[in-house]
């Protein structure tokens, strides 16, 4: 197990250096840093300005390899944003100046506060509808549920995000429609609403996956089995189909675990949740190109930390597979 | 890309995408897998009145898109069709009489069915307009990450080692950053716009349909037919052109619709957050972002946001619901 991890985490870095490779050739040689200095800095923007802004990130030096007389070879853009990417060193914003590391570690917090509920209760009950569904499987009620899925898979999230807030906070004045704290009952109201729409959004996509995933372990032979020594098709589907297609399962759902960190770029930004997805977002209309490169490298570590993470539980849930 | 807005290269573009198209219903019309499909997908009900709609939409967007010339310039057939419909003021909801204002309503020029927008345009007709959008960018995505894909995909699953590894290594690099996080760092750096977004939506929606071909391509070369092919000493381009091709070309097909309803909803998702559709096309992400301030106005206005996500909706709907039809028909026993 420990010999597959190390193997595995091996494997990983050929895939974090062409993340890093690909956030420099975008950041900086498709537009030069004159370009970025201008976008951050404003149109308006004296010479002078964009020149101290270039010096004091260091994004004055030469490009690939520095050839100045007495300075070493590496002492270039290239080599500089590398050793200081692979040493999760996340730079500084370009507007504001501060650390990343402090900023993103300061909207952790309130991104999980949404994104966890949302994926528990998301998951909980797009897993018991999908059972359903399976329950009364080809029936009108399916079909029904199938068009329904369908049907919230193909509004855009802020569409539920404005609707909600309009309607629920705005008209029926029941939850507040904006804002954020840590205390107790008040952070329960305001979480309420971003949550329940979050997991609203999600849920016809996840239903439908969900329902497909347990539909073709019903076709397996063991079904068959299980149906003929005279268990009852409840309880076919409760233990049977429930634990095996928890092992497919698994392996969508704990690649996306890592994900919660990142936040949601609409619903924090609409309900005012300081989180990453409220800085990603920010960054955006800024813009701030340290932020969006930070929160891209992150997103890359976060996506093989999830991948090794199902192959761990993979290993874990199924007996039969074995990790060397 | 200012040459693009030239008025013949725009249409004889329109009529390009139609002749591949046209092209490619032809080639296919001989092929028993597609006529059998064809068969199946006419008796699927759902199936062929989603595709009655999309038809729909893509007829609008073609009115808009096919240009002629004007006194100034040029206009889309779309603008001569309603050239007779009055720019108002301001607001008006939808069928009002005045312009939406408590202090002094304005009477309006004409009727407009779904009311205007802050500029006082009629808010179907700027639906309409923003159909062009949407299946620009989806078409123009399309035609970039589809290619790509295809080719990688065989190339990959057909010469295997390392081919293989490079197109693996590529997608998963790719895959690896959250696919938001890449378009809109993308699009930061190119700036906004269609031809932007085009390729930034390319450039990482190539992954899954390389993904999806390389999967089905290892599983065809093991087929005796290949082994026949190579047996008669048939060349690596002929096999993975004239054997290889056609029998992925299904799965590219449903790719494509159900992909273009994705290309949709990201659109709509870009131009709100505001690095998407350019200040001053007409876009159902950018009358969503619009409708934010206009929720908060007393009264308020809601016909823009409406007309925007229901027209967004059909389409997308549409468009999910014929993938789901054509995969019925391509593949009858997974149904």
């Amino acid at each position: 197990m420990f010999s597959y991890l190390i193997r595995r985490l091996c494997l990983s870095v050929p895939i974090v250096f062409g993340v890093m490779l690909l956030t420099f050739v975008l950041f900086f040689v498709v537009q030069s840093p004159q370009a970025m200095a201008r976008k951050v800095l404003g149109p308006k923007a004296t010479p002078q300005a964009v020149e101290n802004w270039l010096q004091n990130r260091g994004y004055d030096k030469p490009l690939l390899v520095n050839t100045v007389p007495g300075r070493p070879f590496y002492d270039s853009l290239f080599f500089n944003q590398m050793r200081r990417l692979a040493s999760f060193d996340l730079g500084r914003s370009d507007v504001t100046g501060r650390p990343l590391k402090e900023v993103f570690a300061k909207g952790v917090l309130p991104s999980l506060l949404i994104t966890v509920p949302a994926f528990v209760v998301g998951l909980v009950s797009a897993l018991g509808l999908a059972l359903y569904l399976v329950f009364v499987r080809h029936s009108s009620v399916d079909l029904a549920a199938a068009l329904v899925c369908v049907g919230l898979m193909s509004l855009p999230s802020m569409a539920y995000v404005i609707f909600g807030q309009y309607v629920v906070a705005q008209q029926l004045n029941y939850l507040p429609a904006f804002g954020f704290s840590l205390e107790g009952g008040s952070a329960v109201r305001f979480l309420v609403l971003p949550v329940a729409l979050m997991v609203v959004s999600g849920l016809g996509a996840e239903v439908r996956l969900y329902r497909a995933l347990f539909l073709e372990e019903m076709g397996q032979d063991y079904i068959r089995t299980a149906r003929a020594k005279g268990l009852s098709n409840a309880a076919v589907l409760m233990v049977h189909v429930l634990k095996n297609g928890m092992i497919n399962l698994i392996t969508l759902v704990v690649a996306s675990l890592p994900f919660l960190m990142m936040g949601s770029l609409v619903v924090e930004n609409f309900f005012g949740i300081p989180g990453l997805g409220s800085v990603l977002f920010s960054a955006i209309q800024a813009p701030d190109f340290a932020v969006v490169q930070a929160s891209v490298f992150l997103g890359s570590i976060l996506y093989l930390i999830g991948l090794m993470l199902t192959d761990l539980c993979y290993a874990w849930v199924d007996p039969r597979i074995r990790l060397q | 890309m200012a040459f693009l807005e030239h008025l013949w290269i725009q249409n004889t573009l329109v009529a390009g995408v139609y002749a591949l198209l046209a092209f490619g219903l032809w080639r296919v019309s001989g092929d028993a897998q597609w006529v059998s499909a064809w068969q199946r997908l006419k008796r699927d009900r759902t199936g062929m009145l989603s595709l009655g709609v999309v038809v729909l939409y893509v007829l609008v967007g073609t009115l808009e898109m096919v240009r002629l010339p004007a006194e100034r310039g040029t206009r889309s057939v779309l603008d001569a069709m309603s050239a007779s419909i009055p720019e108002e003021k301001g607001y008006s909801a939808p069928l009002a009489k005045t312009t939406l204002s408590v202090a002094k309503p304005e009477p309006l020029k004409g009727r407009h069915v779904l009311g205007t927008d802050s500029m006082g345009r009629d808010t179907l007709l700027r639906t309409m307009k923003a159909t062009r959008t949407a299946l620009l960018i989806g078409g123009l995505t399309s035609l970039i990450y589809i290619p790509l894909g295809v080719l990688l995909g065989i190339v990959a699953g057909y010469y295997r080692r390392w081919v293989d590894e490079v197109v693996q290594y590529l997608y998963s690099t790719i895959a690896a950053v959250p696919e938001i996080l890449m378009l809109v760092a993308i699009l930061l750096v190119l700036g906004k716009g269609l031809g932007t977004m085009a390729v930034a939506l390319g450039l990482t929606g190539w992954v899954g349909l390389a993904r999806l071909i390389r999967g089905e391509t290892l599983r065809q070369v093991e087929r005796p037919y290949i082994a026949a092919a190579r047996a008669m000493g048939q060349t690596d381009g002929k096999i993975l052109l004239r054997h290889l091709l056609p029998n992925v070309m299904h799965l590219v097909v449903i790719k494509f619709v159900l992909g273009f309803s994705g290309l949709v909803l990201a659109e709509a998702m870009l131009s709100y957050l505001g690095v998407g559709s350019p200040v001053g096309t007409p876009s159902w992400g950018a009358m969503i972002d619009a409708s934010r301030s206009e929720l908060s106005r007393e009264p308020v206005v809601w016909w823009n946001l409406s007309a925007a996500i229901f027209a967004l909706f059909f389409l997308v709907l549409s468009l999910n619901l014929l993938g789901d039809a054509l995969r019925r028909a391509f593949d009858p026993r997974r149904g």
